[in-house]
């Protein structure tokens, strides 16, 4: 069960901030393969973010010779392009359409799930902590004691003014 | 009249269909230190004449619609009609859908600019022949 809630946290981690690698800003790590690809971050990147409407660089480097034909065609007017060429020419420079960058994702229940186990671990250890590891509750917790105690306070006038002993009422012989 | 009608962090949607309401009076209630404050006339003058620059190269675009869509207004017709000319001498049609989707965006819960804007821009889209996200079906996830 713990590895599991590894995995869980593991894949949260590496799921928040996605940033589209392009294949122009990825390098291979020059040591040899079996290493994940690293991201240049010293050139322009793509991002797909609603406050950033047009990243620093198109997110796709290498085109076809379809693609190439078409942004030739884009220098021409625009109303001889057909719906599909303009779509295809929006998906050359982004990644994601607004609306599918705000796709909600099931993030929250993994966030939710993961507190609430940990919080139950805690509780376990809080629960085995306090049956071995904790001394025998001192005598002086117990209810005959716990009276005789009150009763001495009373009978010492404990804070008379405006504390313990206020509350009782001498006369009366009760709480007030 | 977009940024004072439509200013997302206010609640209510004032008529964005009355011309020019008067609201100098939150702004005037303010206490600035020193200096004018830029009118609304004098802010969207700035950003169409930045659009309108005859030679202005895509960082210029980048940058001006990335710094436009960080505030918190949804910009006038003219400016973004500047903005999409700007997109056609640069021969990018892809940044001027982008745009598109972006004031969409930017208009949040007011679900009534988006079509108003589109409507003011209309002519300005069947003359570079822009289509909306809505006419290429992307709109849709």
């Amino acid at each position: 069960m713990l590895h599991m809630t590894v995995g869980r946290v593991g894949s949260l981690l590496t799921r928040r901030g996605v940033m589209a690698l392009t294949s122009g800003n990825v390098r291979m790590a020059s040591h040899g393969h079996g290493v994940s690809e690293q991201a240049d971050l010293s050139l322009p990147m793509y991002w797909d973010r609603l406050d950033t409407p047009l990243p620093d660089k198109a997110y796709k480097d290498d085109l076809t010779a379809a693609d190439k034909s078409l942004k030739q065609k884009e220098k021409g007017p625009w109303t001889q392009l057909t719906n599909e060429e303009k779509i295809a020419l929006y998906r050359i420079a982004f990644k994601d359409t607004y609306p599918e960058m705000k796709v909600p994702s099931h993030e929250w229940k993994t966030v939710v799930g993961g507190i609430l186990i940990f919080i139950g671990i805690t509780g376990l250890i809080v629960i085995w902590q306090s049956h071995f590891v904790y001394p025998p509750t001192p005598h002086t917790f117990a209810p005959e004691w716990q009276a005789k105690q009150t009763q001495r306070m009373l009978d010492m006038r404990v804070n008379p003014i405006e504390g313990f002993a206020t509350n009782w009422d001498y006369e009366k012989k009760q709480w007030k | 009249m977009f940024r004072s009608a439509a200013r997302l962090t206010c609640s209510g949607v004032r008529g964005l269909t009355r011309s020019r309401p008067q609201y100098t009076a939150p702004l005037a209630a303010r206490s600035y230190s020193h200096g004018k404050q830029e009118t609304d006339e004098e802010f969207d003058a700035r950003w169409i004449t930045y659009f309108n620059k005859p030679d202005i190269d895509a960082w210029e675009l980048r940058k001006g619609m990335n710094t436009l869509i960080g505030y918190d207004l949804v910009p006038e017709p003219k400016i973004l009609e500047a903005a999409l000319r700007a997109c056609r001498r640069l021969d990018d049609l892809a940044s001027a859908i982008r745009i598109l989707e972006a004031v969409k965006d930017k208009s949040g819960p007011h679900k009534e600019i988006y079509p108003f804007l589109i409507q003011e821009l209309r002519p300005t889209l069947t003359e570079l022949g822009i289509s909306t996200p809505e006419e290429l079906g992307i709109d849709k996830v």
